[in-house]
């Protein structure tokens, strides 16, 4: 503490010589020193984001037009990367598949966690159930993913054993170029599944109570009050819901990595796997960059839809 | 009577997700109390085939060859403990560095008034939209530049200092908290930093604590940039060496019972938080949106 309060001393003493030059006697002197200290604490983050957010991102631009392989310096080549990104069939098969993926996993489970979470918020506000929802979540994608494929392995996962019993014929739930992909979707609704439906939860219980009531009142049944009462009013919370959840699903890759590894034969390889494999597999860090730089396109370009779509920032309720 | 007809199959609806939720879990614990050889002649039995607790020896490394292969094994040991320790160390640290410095930066950007302040925060905001995606492998390049790669300091560089959602999240309580305490602080002559740590910090423990625990969760399950930066045993983080362990078993015969309990000695730790803080998770999750 003793040094702490030196220090303050210290910044009232150089305050008077500082008014001197500033031509603003507006400005009171305990706001200069509010200043100093401030700039001080906000220093770290300052840093913090000029280092790992500003300058990645600057580069990351400049080295989608090089060509680099890491241990020797980056050499301009201009547009070459972008000319081969379009004559790239792997790429475009990564996008087809990645947003397959993406409208799978959005889709699926953004209707589950709505329902879950309307179910919930009418039936009961047991924090316990919500808890144990929200389990999958606390886990990372590595054991989201071993254990699914545990449960899914061919011979000896219980869900084939299950299948076995019920239809006599086995899934390749990983094995198979048509499985694969519903497969990681699967595994990813259920990891985020619960998160999102505590978060709508959480929208729902905005909604003041009284207006059910005189729904009820007016003769709606639990239905029509979700969808003329519930679903309107939850709207700003469902766009972020959505943005997230898209955003979150083309980034894709713990458990694209852990289990399939792209396969079989590039059916999973993801966009944000096949640019780990060209970065880390080839070490073609220049190319890599230009694909990061699409999805950082890609990505803005969507959010910036969905929002103007969905006019998230109004709400009806106010 | 429709009505009631809709409750129950509401009911219905929420058991069938539960236990779609549930089940992983127990099927993890079940197997990973099993004999591996086991597993392949009950694959459909509830309860442990043939119980042992070879597969928790096997992964922590006190199981001896023959042991291992007698029930299954493949005789790789997964040396949990070291991967424990390095989790708990880049985990926490982060955690810790992450807090402190949010928290300074949030009391500047809630408490002070300078300027610049908005305009700065404006700027800060933006980083929320470059999806993590991009900057990683800049970043990777940075880290290597430095000569950071296999260490804690490498791992934990990029959100140490700055990590947006936590700046965010502080500032938004410390927005919100009462100026009186605090002017009849600057009345008595307290200065900023004694303001900080003995007023506002204090008086923010809940969502400190709240930050903490989610800050912890998301190191403890990251998996990417350890796998980018990490290559040695000594600083790869247990989510890492899941994979590893995966790879090292036999891609015809697994040893499922060893990855399962593998997996659980990762899982526990978050369990244990969960079990201890469930209902502050539960409620963090408002519309702050994590992540």
């Amino acid at each position: 503490m003793a040094v702490v309060s030196q220090e303050n001393r210290a910044v009232v003493v150089t305050a008077p010589t500082r008014r001197v030059r500033n031509r603003r006697p507006a400005v009171p002197a305990a706001r200069r020193r509010d200043a100093r200290v401030a700039w001080l604490l906000v220093t770290p983050a300052v840093v913090g984001f000029a280092v790992f957010y500003g300058f990645p991102l600057l580069r990351g631009i400049y080295l989608s037009f090089t060509e680099f392989h890491v241990l020797t310096p980056p050499t301009w080549v201009g547009l070459a990367n972008f000319r081969q990104l379009l004559g790239d069939d792997v790429f475009w098969h990564s996008l087809r598949i990645t947003v397959y993926f993406v409208l799978l996993q959005v889709v699926t489970g953004t209707v589950l966690s709505l329902a879950i979470a309307a179910i919930l918020h009418r039936l009961t506000t047991s924090a316990l159930i919500r808890g144990v929802i929200l389990l999958p979540y606390l886990i990372s994608n590595v054991i989201a993913a071993l254990v699914w494929q545990w449960m899914l392995d061919p011979q000896l996962g219980i869900v084939n054993v299950v299948l076995k019993n019920l239809t006599g014929d086995t899934v390749q739930f990983f094995g198979s170029s048509a499985w694969a992909i519903p497969t990681l979707a699967a595994i990813s609704v259920w990891k985020w599944m619960g998160y999102f439906a505590v978060l709508i939860f959480a929208g729902l219980q905005t909604i003041p109570p009284a207006i059910y009531e005189a729904g009820r009142v007016d003769g709606a049944s639990e239905v029509q009050m979700f969808f003329r009462l519930t679903l309107p009013l939850l709207r700003p919370i469902l766009v972020m819901v959505v943005v997230l959840s898209v955003i979150n699903a083309f980034q894709v890759f713990d458990i694209v990595q852990v289990t399939t590894q792209g396969g079989p034969a590039n059916a999973s390889n993801v966009l944000q796997m096949y640019i780990y494999r060209k970065a880390f597999g080839e070490f073609d860090f220049g190319y890599a960059a230009t694909m990061s730089l699409a999805l950082l396109v890609l990505l803005a370009g969507i959010t910036f839809l969905q929002l103007r779509v969905a006019r998230a920032n109004q709400s009806d309720l106010s | 009577m429709t009505q009631r007809f809709g409750r129950v199959l509401a009911w219905v609806f929420l058991a069938v997700v539960l236990l779609v939720t549930v089940f992983p879990f127990f099927w993890i614990v079940r197997t990973a109390l099993s004999n591996n050889f086991a597993l392949a002649t009950h694959p459909s039995s509830l309860l442990p085939a043939d119980f042992t607790l070879g597969p928790f020896k096997r992964v922590l490394g006190l199981a001896t060859l023959s042991e291992a292969q007698a029930e299954g094994g493949s005789g790789a040991s997964l040396d949990a403990l070291l991967y424990l320790r390095n989790s708990v160390i880049y985990a926490a640290g982060l955690t810790a560095v992450v807090v402190f410095c949010s928290a300074a930066g949030a009391y500047a950007f809630a408490r002070l008034r300078w300027r610049g302040r908005n305009a700065l925060f404006s700027i800060l905001l933006c980083a929320l939209m470059i999806p993590t995606v991009f900057t990683m492998l800049p970043n990777f390049v940075l880290v290597k530049d430095l000569g950071l790669t296999n260490s804690f300091a490498g791992l934990v560089a990029p959100n140490a200092l700055f990590f947006a959602f936590a700046l965010f999240f502080l500032r938004q309580f410390m927005l919100g908290l009462p100026t009186e305490i605090e002017e009849a602080a600057i009345v008595d002559g307290a200065g900023h930093f004694r303001i900080l740590f003995r007023i506002i910090l204090p008086m923010s423990s809940g969502p400190l604590t709240t930050l903490s625990l989610l800050m912890f969760i998301v190191a403890w399950n990251d998996y990417f940039w350890p796998l980018l930066v990490t290559g040695k045993k000594s600083v790869q983080p247990l989510t890492l060496a899941l994979g590893v362990f995966k790879q090292s078993s036999p891609n015809t015969a697994p040893d499922w019972a060893g990855l399962m309990a593998a997996t659980l000695v990762a899982a526990v730790p978050m369990l244990a938080l969960f079990v201890v803080f469930g209902r502050r998770i539960v409620n963090s999750i408002g519309f702050t949106g994590f992540r």
